[in-house]
């Protein structure tokens, strides 16, 4: 369960503005945040996972408190059991695919390395470097890579939005296939309804307004 | 080749590789505080990093040799509780090449962790690694074309330091007399063939130091 109640200022194009969030995510849902570029969405995600500070509210992730400005509590993004999967994938140049995956991990278990490798078919990728990798691959990787830490949250910063239609699709089955083989809430920004239609449970739209409601993904 | 031929290149050498490698240790934590924060007075911090670049050698070793000056605070100071001297010696020198050669350590540095993706950090931070696991695993891994520029310009400034070497530390056999002061003393006294020695080698040197930074470069660029 996460609940987030926060609120932080923007600089948008049209200029300063707030953004106001107040909503409650159950357990195992994957929530899709639509809006406009520059609404709040990534603002949101980062606030989530600890790279941006709110100015004032409380978030909880399961029973822990990561964030509450009025007992200045701000657990840092190390501590908290999030895991971010950026836009540009951020896979590390100087570690091949095996490499990346086995940073991540807190303890190391090779016998978990394994079945990431398997789980994400990148058995035969495992020594290859990721700057040599097709954007799908680096997908996966980073994927694999964020659940190697067994996060209780995973965030997905618009995982979709560089990659053309056909491959697209059997990356829709890979989150899909993640987010319920891991038991995990995921939290993703989409701009693309039929995807959202395809993988959300519900959906938070990023306005101008404080948001405190989902909608239904049918709804769109 | 006399002994004090091959005594002046080790020595030349001993200072090249001294200044190297305390530059590169001081020099990576002062790039990533450039590169990474922002604090009140940085231009400052940073302009006096850069002094050397375009200030006249005399200059800086004029105020170091004031200062290593017994006569003076800081030198009165070192003399009186570590017995320790720094005008003339060895280690005055390699303070001195340390100090004129930070920017070209500095400047690769500080560039090669600018030009990395902000999410690198990120990512290794949402990953669990502290800023001390992600700076040596992550960050310091990926600016390797940067590193050996670094590495190899410091060397060969170092190498081919004068002025600052004549002022602090004179020309001393075996102490504080470099190749390069040697080339001059050397066609003082109109002994034209050993310079050209000491000249033919500083110059294959740099010649070699520049290659390997080109080659690496365009190797890590493909």
């Amino acid at each position: 369960m996460i609940y987030i109640d926060v609120e932080r200022k923007m600089l948008t194009t049209d200029g300063p503005r707030k953004l106001e969030v107040c909503v409650e995510i159950e357990k195992h849902q994957l929530v899709c945040l639509f809006g406009k570029s520059g609404a709040g969405k990534t603002t949101l995600l980062r606030m989530l996972c600890g790279l941006f500070v709110p100015d004032k509210g409380v978030i909880r992730i399961g029973d822990k408190t990561v964030f509450d400005s009025s007992k200045k509590i701000n657990v840092p993004p190390q501590k908290r059991k999030v895991g971010y999967m950026f836009q540009d994938y951020a896979l590390f140049p100087n570690m091949n695919v095996e490499e990346n995956i086995r940073f991540a991990q807190d303890v190391k278990n090779l016998d978990e390395v394994e079945s990431l490798l398997h789980t994400f078919q990148l058995e035969k990728l495992r020594h290859q470097k990721t700057t040599r990798l097709s954007g799908g691959q680096k997908q996966r990787v980073a994927l694999a890579r964020a659940f190697a830490r067994k996060p209780e949250v995973m965030l997905l910063d618009e995982p979709l939005s560089s990659v053309d239609f056909e491959l697209r699709q059997s990356l829709q089955n890979e989150i899909l296939k993640s987010h319920e083989l891991f038991r995990s809430t995921t939290v993703m920004v989409s701009h693309d309804k039929d995807e959202i239609h395809r993988l959300a449970t519900k959906v938070l739209r990023i306005g101008k307004e404080k948001i405190t409601a989902f909608e239904n993904p049918t709804n769109l | 080749m006399s002994p004090e031929f091959i005594q002046t290149l080790l020595l030349t050498a001993k200072l090249a590789l001294s200044t190297t490698l305390i530059l590169f240790i001081i020099g990576l934590p002062i790039a990533a505080l450039l590169a990474f924060t922002r604090f009140r007075l940085k231009v400052i911090f940073e302009a006096l990093i850069n002094m050397p670049m375009v200030l006249p050698p005399t200059v800086i070793g004029y105020y170091l040799l004031v200062a290593f000056s017994p006569q003076h605070a800081f030198g009165g100071f070192l003399e009186r509780w570590f017995d320790l001297r720094l005008a003339f010696t060895f280690q005055g020198v390699l303070i001195a090449s340390v100090i004129f050669s930070l920017p070209f350590m500095v400047q690769p540095l500080q560039n090669g962790f600018v030009a990395l993706p902000k999410s690198y950090r990120e990512a290794a931070y949402t990953l669990g690694k502290s800023k001390m696991e992600t700076f040596f695993r992550v960050l310091v891994p990926n600016i390797k074309p940067s590193i050996v520029t670094g590495i190899a310009m410091t060397f060969a400034h170092s190498i081919g330091e004068f002025g600052i070497v004549l002022m602090v530390g004179g020309n001393m056999p075996g102490e504080t007399r470099v190749a390069s002061i040697a080339i001059y003393d050397e066609m003082q006294s109109l002994n034209y063939s050993t310079a050209n020695q000491y000249s033919l080698i500083l110059f294959a040197v740099s010649f070699v130091l520049l290659v390997i930074i080109y080659s690496v470069n365009r190797h890590f660029r493909i």
